[in-house]
C-alpha cells in the first residue's frame, strides 16, 4: 500500500494497463515528454517508448478519430483530451462516431476507447478550461461516463474503463488531483463500472453526488450530524449508466433525497437521478427531491467562480428544506 | 512521375530585411517608415517587453491570473500590428494581449482579463474580440468578419493570430479555405515559436514550412523572420494592401520564439527545451537588432529607452490600481448576461443569487 494523490493513482493505473496489455496506447497533446499538463502520464513515454505513449498534433477531433481507427485495428486507445472544455472539438468523434460503433455495425465492431480528461472547476483556470460537461456525455447513448472522487476509486475505475469493450469517458476533477492522499493498493484491482458507493450511512436523508461534490456532501453530512440529522451520502462514481438500485434502496430507507452536482441545473445528471427516484419510489418520499446545482449560466469568469460553485453550505440548506418540508 | 512538393517547398524561403546584427540585408524591401515611425515601433517593443516582465512578476505575486508570456515575440506581434489601421478588426489568441493594447485596449482591462473579470472582455469600441482560448476558432471567425467588411464595402481587413500548434486544427484549414473561396480581406498570422506547450513544431506537420499551407487553399503565403520588425512590418503592409485591393487573403508565418514558459500556470520549459536552444534564439532578439539599427541611424539613445521603461512601469502601476478599484463582479450580474430577456427559470435564479449576495 502506498499513499497516493489522485493524479498518482491515475498514472499508476495507466502504467499497469500499458504493462499488462500491449494493445493499450496512450496519446494526446503534451502527454509524451512533458508527461501531460497535469503530469498524469509522467514518465510513461520513457518507460514504454514513443510507440505506446505519444504526443499528437494539436487537434482534438483528430485525437478522437485516431482512437476510432486504432480501435478498428484491435488496439485499446486511451487518449487524453487536455481539458474537457475542448469536448466540443472532439464531440463528433465521441457522440457521432465511437458511441455508435457497436450499434451501427450490427454488433460486429466495437470501440474499446477510454477518453481521459480533466474537468470541473474551482482551480482558477482561463475560460473553457473549467466546466462540467458530463451531462452532455450522459445524454449520449453508447458511452459510459465515469467520475472518480478518490485516488482509490480513480485507479480501480480507470483500470476497469480501459478493459471495458465500450467507449468510456473518464472525467478527472481538477480540484481532486492533488487535494488529498489515500492508501492505494499496489498492483491491479478493478472497481465495477456502473456501481455507486455508499460513502456514509445515514437514516434521515440521502445525499447523492459525484466528483468533487462528494466531498462537499460529506462535509455537509458532518455539519448535519451536529444538528442530529443523519445523512447517507452516495457517490455515483458512474453517472451513465446510473446505479439506480443503490439510489432507490437508500431512498426507500431515508425517504428523503437531495441530489448534488457542480454542473448547471438545466437538463443535467441530477435531473436524471430525480426522475429515476420519482418514477420508482414516489410513495416512499416524505418530501420533494431537491437539487443543489450551479445556476444556468456559462461557466463563470475565474474571479467569481468560487461564489458560483455550489458548496457544503448550499447542501446543508437544501437538506434542511427537505427535512422540514 | 513529377514530384511537385520539393519545388513548392523550395519557394517558401524566410523573408528577412534586418539581420540579427542589425544590418539591412534586403535593401530593396526596406519599408518606407519615417524616423518618428521607426522610433515609435521601437518604443512599443520596449514597452511591451517591460509589460511582459511586470506581468510575470505580478502573476507570481498573485496580483494577476492567467498570463501567457510574450518576450521574444515582439517583432511578430508589435510590428505586424504596426502595419494595421484602427478600423482593422483583430481576432487574437491568448498570447496576443500586446496587439490588443496597441489597438486601444486600456492596460487595466488587459489586467482584468487576466484576473478573469468580464470587464477585460468588453472591448468598448476597440475593433477586436477578446483573446480566443479555443485554439483555431478565431481563424474561421476572422473569415466571417472579413466577409462582413467586404459586403459592407469597408476598406479594412480582419486579422487573426494563432501559433504553430494552431495550424493542426481543422478550423485553421477551414478558415484558409473559406477565405480563399470568398476572396475576403483577411490576414492570418501563424506565430511559429516552435513549441505548442511542449510539443515541437515537427510534431505539428511534416510540411517544411507552415506558410505553404496557403497553397492548398489557393491563397498567398509568406514566411518571414519573426524576430525582424522591418520584415514583419513590410510583409504585413503588403498583405494588407492586397486585401484592401480585393486581391485576397494571406497567410503569414512568423519565425519566432517565446523565451518564457507557455503560461504562468506551472509550465516548465526545461522538460522540453534545452538552454542552448534558448540562448541561440535570444541572440536573434528583435529588440537587440532594432536597437543597433536605430542607434546606427542616430535615432535611439539609452536615455530614450530608459524613459520608455519608466513610462511603462508607471502606466502598469496605475493600471493595476485601476484594476484593483474595479467593482467585483457578481454571479447575479453574470446571470443577466445570459439572454437579452431572461426566461422565468433564470429570473428565479437571479433573485436567489441577489438574495445570497445581499447577505
Ligand atoms: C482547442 C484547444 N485545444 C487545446 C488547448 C490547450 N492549449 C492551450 S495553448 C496550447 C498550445 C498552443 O500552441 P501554439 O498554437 O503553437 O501557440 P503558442 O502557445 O505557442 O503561442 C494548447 C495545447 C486549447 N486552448 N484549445
Amino acid at each position: 500500500m502506498a499513499q497516493m494523490t489522485m493524479i498518482q493513482a491515475i498514472t499508476d493505473a495507466l502504467r499497469i494497463e500499458l504493462e499488462r496489455d500491449e494493445n493499450v496506447l496512450v496519446f494526446g497533446e503534451d502527454v509524451g515528454k512533458n508527461g501531460g499538463v497535469f503530469r498524469a502520464t509522467d514518465g510513461l513515454q520513457k518507460q514504454f517508448g514513443e510507440h505506446r505513449v505519444f504526443d499528437t498534433p494539436l487537434a482534438e477531433s483528430a485525437i478522437g478519430g485516431l482512437a476510432i481507427g486504432l480501435a478498428l485495428q484491435g488496439f485499446r486507445p486511451v487518449p487524453e483530451i487536455q481539458f474537457f472544455g475542448f469536448l466540443f472539438e472532439v464531440m463528433d468523434s465521441i457522440a457521432g462516431q465511437m458511441s455508435r460503433m457497436r450499434y451501427r455495425t450490427g454488433n460486429t465492431e466495437q470501440a474499446p476507447i477510454t477518453i481521459r480528461s480533466p474537468f470541473g472547476g474551482g482551480v482558477q483556470t482561463p475560460e473553457m478550461h473549467a466546466d462540467s460537461l458530463e451531462g452532455l456525455m450522459a445524454q449520449t447513448p453508447g458511452v459510459k461516463v465515469v467520475i472518480p472522487s478518490t485516488p482509490y476509486d480513480a485507479k480501480g475505475l480507470l483500470i476497469s474503463a480501459i478493459r471495458d469493450n465500450d467507449p468510456v469517458i473518464f472525467l478527472e476533477h481538477m480540484k481532486l488531483y492533488r487535494s488529498f492522499r489515500q492508501e492505494v493498493p499496489e498492483g491491479e484491482y478493478t472497481i465495477e463500472l456502473g456501481k455507486a458507493d455508499v460513502k456514509r450511512e445515514g437514516k434521515d436523508v440521502t445525499i447523492i453526488a459525484y466528483g468533487a461534490m462528494v466531498h462537499s456532501s460529506l462535509k455537509a453530512a458532518e455539519e448535519l450530524e451536529k444538528q442530529n440529522i443523519s445523512a447517507e451520502v452516495i457517490d455515483l462514481r458512474t453517472v451513465s449508466p446510473l446505479d439506480v438500485e443503490t439510489i432507490i434502496n437508500s431512498v426507500k430507507k431515508t425517504n428523503r433525497a437531495v441530489v448534488v452536482q457542480e454542473a448547471q441545473r438545466q437538463a443535467g445528471v441530477a435531473a436524471n437521478v430525480v426522475a429515476e427516484i420519482q418514477e420508482r419510489a414516489i410513495l416512499h418520499l416524505e418530501a420533494p427531491v431537491l437539487r443543489v446545482t450551479a445556476p444556468d449560466t456559462v461557466y463563470p469568469f475565474a474571479a467569481v467562480e468560487n461564489e458560483w460553485l455550489p458548496d457544503a453550505k448550499d447542501i446543508v440548506a437544501k437538506v434542511l428544506e427537505v427535512i422540514h418540508f | 512521375m513529377k514530384h511537385v512538393l520539393n519545388e513548392i517547398e523550395s519557394k517558401f524561403e524566410m523573408f528577412q530585411i534586418l539581420n540579427e546584427k542589425g544590418e539591412i540585408v534586403n535593401e530593396e524591401h526596406v519599408p518606407d517608415l519615417s524616423d518618428e515611425q521607426l522610433r515609435e515601433l521601437m518604443r512599443r517593443m520596449v514597452y511591451t517587453r517591460v509589460l511582459d516582465q511586470r506581468s510575470i512578476a505580478l502573476n507570481r505575486q498573485g496580483r494577476l491570473g492567467f498570463y501567457a508570456p510574450t518576450a521574444g515575440q515582439e517583432a511578430s506581434q508589435i510590428a505586424s500590428h504596426f502595419a494595421l489601421e484602427k478600423e482593422d478588426f483583430i481576432l487574437p489568441g491568448y498570447r496576443d494581449i500586446p496587439q490588443l493594447i496597441w489597438h486601444g485596449l486600456p492596460l487595466y482591462k488587459a489586467f482584468l482579463y487576466s484576473r478573469g473579470h468580464y470587464h477585460g472582455n468588453q472591448m468598448d469600441g476597440v475593433q477586436a474580440l477578446h483573446p480566443q482560448i479555443i485554439i483555431g476558432a478565431q481563424y474561421i471567425q476572422a473569415v466571417g468578419v472579413a466577409m462582413g467588411m467586404k459586403l459592407r464595402g469597408k476598406k479594412s481587413v480582419a486579422v487573426t493570430y494563432t501559433g504553430d500548434g494552431g495550424t493542426s486544427q481543422g478550423d485553421f484549414y477551414e478558415g484558409l479555405n473559406f477565405a480563399g473561396v470568398y476572396n475576403v480581406p483577411a490576414i492570418f498570422f501563424v506565430q511559429n515559436n516552435f513549441f505548442a506547450i511542449s510539443v515541437p513544431r515537427e510534431m505539428q506537420s511534416k510540411a517544411k514550412t507552415l506558410a505553404q499551407k496557403a497553397v492548398a487553399a489557393g491563397i498567398e503565403g509568406f514566411q518571414v523572420d519573426g524576430m525582424d520588425p522591418l520584415a514583419v512590418y513590410a510583409i504585413t503592409k503588403h498583405a494588407r494592401e492586397r486585401a484592401i485591393n480585393g486581391e485576397g487573403p494571406s497567410l503569414i508565418e512568423t519565425i519566432t520564439y517565446r523565451y518564457g514558459p507557455h503560461t504562468m500556470a506551472g509550465d516548465d520549459p526545461t522538460r522540453y527545451r534545452t538552454e542552448d536552444l534558448d540562448n541561440e534564439w535570444e541572440k536573434r532578439d528583435p529588440l537587440i537588432r532594432f536597437r543597433i539599427y536605430l542607434k546606427n541611424k542616430g535615432l535611439w539613445t539609452d536615455e530614450e529607452e530608459e524613459a520608455v521603461i519608466e513610462q511603462a512601469k508607471e502606466d502598469i502601476r496605475e493600471a493595476i490600481k485601476q484594476a484593483d478599484n474595479t467593482p467585483k463582479q457578481k454571479v447575479s450580474e453574470l446571470i443577466e448576461f445570459m439572454f437579452e430577456e431572461l426566461p422565468p427559470t433564470l429570473q428565479e435564479q437571479l433573485e436567489e443569487y441577489k438574495r445570497k449576495e445581499s447577505n
